[in-house]
């Protein structure tokens, strides 16, 4: 089935919860509400669980309308961020919820049920633990509780609300995996909503990111991180080294560094560049034009080494990473110096006032990249 | 001897403190509660088992306790009602005037019981606002049953709306939420979810309210009229009793009612021991 979303608006008091948010969701695909606390996100889900409606705009599954249709008709799955399960039944009697709440003509005999349930329980890895009531189990078999208690429905839609937030690290990997797998069997439309841009990017087919009520981006989790649409989704996917550059002649500058060409012909006079530590390349040859910096700390966290290079020209502090075996084929040492450019970089023009110029994005590579 | 000071534990004097703070404790409740209570079951007791019976079984403590029953009967389910949609209306949505009913839930508690009593007699008396056209079509409220149960109706209003309101913020809306996603109509949602996650704080306000509908004087001694056998209920028997001089009948009423206090109590007990965490509101967190 496929979902068209057209222009929702929804206020809360003064709060713009969602600003003219438009966006289609395609037939099983599994599209990610990525953006900070406040965003709109969950507003956008819950307008879809049937649990909210927006002040104004429309919703179409498969072009009918969608909103007009009541929550407990519309067919969905819904699994709550805190999960929501019934406190006071078995998880069994959790799961069996939706079928047993049916009317009497559409519900299925005891034993089919039953049967059901057991199925459930199996594909979410808790046989077993039928028995046992919400209480007395971790977090992630609550997880899978509220997912199988979801999928007994049958649903043409799964909604997920920040799934895996209140799990600590090591489940929340396991699960995430574990949920991207049973996706791709299922082929079940699902729409999840996260903070944690890494899961959006590793979960996703499709990313939306969202801010202040709008959607900033939408797109594949490549295009998201290496072709950013506006500032925002820059600082906010990833980590990002945020500078300004500056008119220099027929081209930019910024310190020692000069990317070439000028794809905007002189209509602006300053942009702010994003660049990616990974893409910050060290020890560049001094024929190439780069910023002279020092490297003041390394902080080694595993397979990854983030250093902190300060650049005296653009009086900044600038964040490189790179693979931790490479600390000593390089020779790197805190408070050595280092010639240092970015190999790629996404800029915004400014206008007058200094506000981007989002249409105006110029992604920029680096012509001769040297090799590492 | 010396020695022995010297072993002294280092919170000797404050655990001292303590004791004689917990003995004023004790004095007091014994002095102001233990003592009155034990009088009411001695009194009634002093010309024996036999007599206690027979004062009971006298026809005007019989319809005075077969109308307390009625009362409470009839009050009671309808607080109950009125509670839980309270409650549910609090917690579950926002509209205008969500602090006024509130504060107007907590009135009773605030205002003195004769002054409810009198406001309606005020409105449903003879010379009351809808005194006149209540005559001219036969009803009677004010010195009649019906103005008891409303005036008992007003006092206990509180009781199990005050109870249910701090459970259900805590709860949250999220599991009926979720209940209605997987297709439950609106009653599956109340009997299947809400109702048993309130079950055991709605009992204990139930009880609560029935003690207070059972044993309440001030408003209902204001609507009675105080009409032998027809208008009394246990605790008005109790006061005519006792200015008719008759002691050993005062307190052999007052004992049944020093009785369900008891069990009340015991019962209360229990319920806030087997079921404390489902009764004090508690963090969502612990699902």
């Amino acid at each position: 089935m496929r979902l068209e979303l057209s222009r929702l608006n929804r206020r809360f008091g003064g709060f713009h919860a969602l600003d003219d948010v438009s966006l289609s969701i395609a037939p099983g695909e599994f599209l990610a509400l990525l953006g900070p606390s406040g965003s709109g996100k969950t507003t956008l889900l819950r307008i879809l669980a049937g649990l909210d409606y927006p002040d104004s705009g429309s919703v179409s599954r498969d072009g009918a309308d969608f909103l007009s249709i009541p929550a407990r008709e519309r067919r969905i799955g819904l699994v709550f961020q805190h999960y929501a399960l019934f406190r006071h039944l078995t998880v069994i009697e959790n799961i069996a919820f939706g079928l047993r709440v049916r009317k009497w003509r559409l519900r299925p005999s005891r034993v089919e049920i039953r049967a059901r349930v057991d199925r459930l329980l199996r594909r979410v890895q808790l046989e077993g633990l039928g028995s046992r009531y919400p209480s007395q189990l971790s977090g992630g078999q609550r997880q899978r509780v509220a997912l199988a208690r979801a999928l007994a429905v049958e649903p043409d839609l799964l909604l997920l609300d920040e799934p895996f937030g209140a799990l600590d690290a090591l489940v929340r990997v396991t699960l995430r995996r574990w949920l991207r797998e049973l996706h791709e069997e299922l082929a079940l439309t699902t729409v999840f909503v996260t903070h944690d841009q890494e899961e959006a990017l590793e979960l996703a087919d499709r990313v939306a990111v969202m801010n202040n009520g709008r959607i900033e981006q939408v797109g594949s989790p490549e295009v998201i991180y290496q072709q950013p649409a506006t500032p925002f989704v820059c600082e906010f996917i990833g980590k990002v080294n945020r500078f300004t550059v500056r008119r220099s002649g027929a081209g930019f500058g910024a310190g020692g560094w000069l990317p070439d060409g000028d794809p905007w012909q002189g209509r602006f006079d300053a942009a702010a560049a994003y660049v990616r530590p990974e893409q910050l390349k060290l020890g560049v040859p001094l024929a190439l034009p780069a910023w002279e910096a020092r490297l003041r700390h390394i902080y080694l966290a595993g397979s990854v080494a983030h250093l902190d290079l300060y650049v005296a020209s653009i009086d900044q502090t600038l964040e490189a990473d790179i693979a931790s075996e490479d600390l000593s084929r390089l020779g790197l040492q805190a408070g050595m110096e280092l010639r240092v450019a970015p190999r790629s970089a996404v800029l915004f023009p400014q206008d007058g006032a200094g506000a981007t110029v989002n249409q105006e994005r110029w992604i920029w590579h680096a012509r001769s990249p040297v090799p590492a | 001897m010396s020695r022995r000071l010297r072993s002294r534990p280092p919170g000797w004097p404050r655990r001292l403190g303590h004791v004689a703070l917990i003995l004023v404790a004790v004095a007091f409740l014994v002095l102001f509660l233990v003592l009155p209570l034990a009088t009411v079951f001695v009194e009634a007791l002093r010309q024996g088992f036999a007599a206690y019976v027979a004062t009971i079984r006298q026809p005007e403590a019989v319809a005075a306790i077969r109308l307390t029953i009625i009362v409470a009967a009839i009050a009671v389910p309808l607080n109950l009602l009125f509670g839980v949609a309270a409650a549910w209306a609090m917690t579950r949505f926002e509209f205008p005037g969500k602090a006024a009913l509130g504060a107007f839930i907590d009135l009773p508690f605030s205002v003195s019981p004769v002054v409810s009593g009198l406001v309606y007699v005020l409105l449903f008396g003879a010379q009351g606002w809808f005194g006149p056209w209540l005559d001219a079509h036969g009803v009677k409220i004010i010195f009649a049953v019906p103005g008891l149960v409303l005036a008992t109706i007003f006092v206990t209003l509180p009781f199990v709306a005050r109870e249910l309101i701090p459970l259900m913020q805590a709860q949250g809306s999220e599991e009926e939420e979720a209940a209605r996603i997987l297709g439950a109509s609106g009653w599956q949602m109340f009997f299947r979810v809400t109702l048993p996650n309130i079950r055991w704080a709605l009992l204990y306000g139930v009880l609560l309210c029935n003690a207070r509908a059972m044993g309440e004087f001030g408003a209902v001694s204001v609507v009675s009229g105080h009409i032998r056998g027809l208008t009394t209920t246990m605790p008005l028997e109790v006061e005519m009793r006792y200015n008719e001089y008759d002691y050993m009948g005062a307190f052999a009423v007052a004992s049944l009612l020093a009785l369900l206090a008891l069990v009340t109590l015991a019962v209360k007990t229990l319920l806030e021991w087997r079921y404390g965490d489902e009764i004090a509101a508690h963090a969502p967190g612990g699902r």
